[in-house]
C-alpha cells in the first residue's frame, strides 16, 4: 500500500520545502502513517501500522462514543479565550490517534497542520496509548510562505496508559506575523512514559504555551525538551509543567534557548507531592544579539521523599571556546556556528533514531542563519 | 621556522612578557622552562594570537612572514598548532564531530589516529566534558595529529597524566615533531613547556630556554638547564640576569 500523502498536489514547491523543514515526508517513507490538515480542511488521514489508528476528530467522536470520556477532560474548554474558541467551533478539526493495547510503531506517525489562507487554524487532538502501547508521533506545523498574518490555536490531550509510551516531536516553521497558541496536557498512568520534544528555529511573531503532564501512576516518567531560537520581533513564551502526583515518578525538563534579538521566556515547573519522586530542570540560554532570555525554573516539593533540582544559565558564547576552535583552524564564524550547534544538541533518551535525525536535520538547516 | 624579536606582551593592561627574543629553526624542538607565573603560557598564547594577549611591541615571524597581528585561525591554517593545558569544555560539541571538521580533506586518517590514541569511546562525548587529565591530553594530541601542524606548541603535556598515558602521549608528541625521522628529513618544529622534563625521555630537545619574570634568562642545552633547576631550584635563574 502506498503510504504517500494525498490531497497536497496544490502545495507549491516553496511550501513543500517549508513543510519538509518541519519534518514532513510527503512520500512518508519513514512514517507509518500521516495526517494532513490545510487550514480547516483535512486532506489526508491514514495509518498502515497494525494496532495504531488515526481519524479526523469529527469522525472519531461519532465512531467512538466513549471518546467523550477523553475529550476536554485534560484541557478545560474554559481555560482561556483560545480554548473557548476551539471548543465553540461547530465542526471540530484535528485528529484522534489510538494506539491499541500492546501495539508499537517502529516508524513514527506524522501529523501536519498547514496554515495557508485561514486567519485562524484551529485543531483539537486526542492521542491515546493503551496499556503497553508505544507510539511515536512527529508533528510538523507550518505556514505558507505567502501567509502574511494568521494564528494557530491547538488543543491536544495525551493519555499515556499503563506501561505505555508516547513520544511527540513538534517542529514549527511559522512566519513572522503568525501567532501560535497550543494548549496541551498529558496524563500518564502507572509505568508510563511521555517524551515531548519541541523545535522552533524559524521566525514567528508569538508563541505561548505551557503544556502540563500529570503523572498519576506509580513509576510514570515525563521528559520535556525544547530547542528554540528567537529572531528579532518574536516573543516565545514557553514552558512545561510536570506534577509528580504518584510515588516513584520522575520528570526532566531541558530547554535550550537562543535569542538573536527576540524574547524568550523559558518557564518550567516541577511539583513533587509524593514519596520517592525526583525531577530536574536544565534551562540554558544564549544571547547572540541583544534580546531577552528570561528563565523561570520552579521546583516545588511538599513531602520529604521528593528530590528536585534545577540549573539555569544565560549568557553569551565564551570567548575561550571560540578561540579554542580557531586554534584548530576554524574561522570565527565557523567556530561560533559550531558552538551554537553543540549548544542546541540535546540527545533524547528513548527517542527513535529517525526522529532524532529529524531534529538534527531541522537544527542543521537553521545553522546557516545563526 | 619561528623568530621572535623584542616581543612585549600585555595581559589585562599589565606587561607580562618583556623583550623576548627567540629563534626555533626548521626541524628543531625546543623546551621552555620556568617557575609558575613566569610567563610561559603567555608566550605560547601570544604566538597563537589569543585576544587576551596583546602584543605591544616587537614581532613574531613564522616561515619568513610577520604573523604578529594575524587572526588565530590564519596562524592555525598557516601551520601553527597548540596543545592546551586546560582546554575549555564545549557542551554538545562531540569530539568526533570536531575531529571531522579538523580533518578537512583527509577524513580517512581520523579512525587510525583515534585508535592510536585510544579515544574511540570518546567520539560521542562532549568535548572535554568529564575527561580525566590523561584523556584531555590524549584528545589534544589526537587533534594535533589530525591538524598536522608544522610548528606545534605544547603547554605542559605531562601535567595530570598517569604513567601509562605519559608513554603514549610522549611517543605521539615525538612523532608530531618528527623525532622518529632522520634529522635531515625532519621539517617540523616544536616548543614545549615542561616543569618535570619528562618529555625529554621521549624527545631529544634541540634547545632549552629559561623564562623568569617575563624575561628569557638563558638559552642553552635543555638537559643542562633542567639539571640546574633540579639541583638548585629556580633561585639562581631568578637572580641571574645574563642571557
Amino acid at each position: 500500500m502506498h503510504k504517500g500523502i494525498s490531497g497536497t498536489e496544490s502545495i507549491s514547491a516553496e511550501d513543500r520545502d517549508r513543510l519538509a523543514e518541519a519534518g514532513l515526508e510527503f512520500e512518508a517513507v519513514n512514517r507509518c502513517g500521516s495526517f494532513f490538515q490545510i487550514d480547516q480542511e483535512i486532506v489526508h488521514s491514514s495509518c498502515t501500522e497494525k494496532g495504531i489508528e488515526i481519524y479526523p476528530i469529527g469522525d472519531a467522536l461519532s465512531k467512538f462514543p466513549w471518546l467523550s470520556d477523553y475529550a476536554w477532560k485534560l484541557v478545560s474548554p474554559d481555560k482561556d479565550e483560545y480554548t473557548r474558541y476551539v471548543a465553540d467551533r461547530p465542526e471540530p478539526k484535528g485528529y484522534v490517534i489510538i494506539a491499541r493495547k500492546g501495539s508499537k510503531n517502529i516508524m513514527p506517525l506524522q501529523a501536519c497542520l498547514f496554515l495557508e489562507h485561514a486567519p485562524i487554524q484551529h485543531v483539537h487532538n486526542i492521542i491515546i496509548a493503551e496499556e503497553g502501547a508505544e507510539l511515536h508521533l512527529i508533528t510538523g506545523c507550518a505556514s505558507s510562505h505567502t501567509t502574511e498574518n494568521g494564528a494557530h490555536y491547538g488543543v491536544t490531550e495525551f493519555y499515556v496508559g499503563k506501561n505505555a509510551r508516547i513520544s511527540t516531536t513538534m517542529i514549527h516553521k511559522w512566519g513572522e506575523k503568525i501567532d501560535v497558541l497550543p494548549r496541551s496536557a498529558t496524563r500518564v498512568e502507572e509505568g508510563g512514559t511521555f517524551l515531548s520534544n519541541y523545535v522552533a528555529l524559524s521566525p514567528v511573531r508569538h508563541v505561548q504555551m505551557y503544556p502540563l503532564a500529570d503523572l498519576v501512576g506509580t513509576g510514570a516518567v515525563a521528559r520535556f525538551h525544547s530547542v528554540v531560537v528567537a529572531p528579532p520581533g518574536s516573543l516565545l513564551d514557553l514552558g512545561s509543567r510536570v506534577l509528580l502526583n504518584a510515588p516513584d515518578t520522575h520528570a526532566e525538563i531541558i530547554s535550550r534557548s537562543i535569542t538573536r534579538g527576540g524574547t524568550v521566556i523559558a518557564r518550567s515547573h516541577i511539583s513533587g507531592t509524593k514519596e520517592n519522586t525526583s525531577g530536574h530542570i536544565e534551562c540554558k540560554g544564549l544571547i547572540l544579539k541583544d534580546g531577552v532570555i528570561h528563565a523561570i525554573p520552579e521546583i516545588e516539593g511538599t513531602v520529604t521523599g521528593t528530590e528536585l533540582s534545577h540549573e539555569a544559565a544565560v549568557g553569551k558564547i565564551a570567548r575561550d571556546e571560540i578561540e579554542y576552535l580557531m586554534a584548530r583552524g576554524l574561522d570565527e564564524e565557523e567556530a561560533t556556528a559550531t558552538i551554537i550547534r553543540g549548544f542546541l544538541d540535546v540527545r533524547i533518551a528513548g527517542l527513535p533514531v529517525v526522529l532524532q535525525k529529524q531534529i538534527d536535520a531541522a537544527i542543521d538547516a537553521a545553522e546557516k542563519g545563526f | 621556522m619561528l623568530t621572535i624579536e623584542n616581543l612585549h606582551v600585555e595581559v589585562s593592561g599589565k606587561e607580562v612578557l618583556h623583550d623576548i627574543n627567540l629563534h626555533i629553526g626548521e626541524g628543531e624542538t625546543h623546551v621552555l622552562m620556568g617557575p609558575n607565573g613566569s610567563g610561559k603560557t603567555t608566550l605560547i598564547r601570544a604566538i597563537m594570537g589569543f585576544s587576551d594577549y596583546v602584543v605591544t611591541d616587537g614581532r613574531i615571524d613564522y616561515k619568513g612572514r610577520d604573523i604578529t597581528h594575524l587572526p588565530i585561525h590564519e596562524r592555525a591554517r598557516y601551520g601553527i598548532g597548540m596543545m592546551f593545558q586546560r582546554p575549555p569544555t564545549i557542551s554538545g560539541l562531540k569530539l568526533g564531530k570536531l575531529l571531522m571538521a579538523e580533518a578537512g580533506n583527509m577524513p580517512d586518517k581520523v579512525s587510525e589516529y583515534v585508535s592510536a590514541m585510544n579515544m574511540t569511546d570518546f567520539l560521542e562525548r562532549d568535548l572535554n566534558a568529564g575527561f580525566s587529565g590523561g584523556e584531555i591530553k590524549r584528545s589534544e594530541v589526537l587533534q594535533l595529529m589530525i591538524q598536522q601542524p608544522d610548528f606545534v606548541m605544547l603547554d605542559e603535556p605531562e601535567s595530570g597524566v598517569d604513567l601509562e598515558n605519559i608513554s603514549l602521549i610522549g611517543s605521539a608528541i615525538a612523532r608530531l615533531v618528527e623525532k622518529d625521522r632522520h634529522i635531515i628529513n625532519r621539517h617540523k618544529s616544536g616548543l614545549i613547556i615542561t616543569h618535570t622534563g619528562f618529555i625529554l625521555d621521549y624527545i631529544e630537545a634541540d634547545g632549552g630556554h629559561m623564562l623568569c619574570d617575563g624575561e628569557i634568562r638563558c638559552h642553552g642545552n635543555a638537559r643542562e638547564i633542567l639539571s640546574v633547576i633540579k639541583s638548585k631550584g629556580y633561585r639562581e635563574c631568578i637572580e641571574c640576569t645574563k642571557v
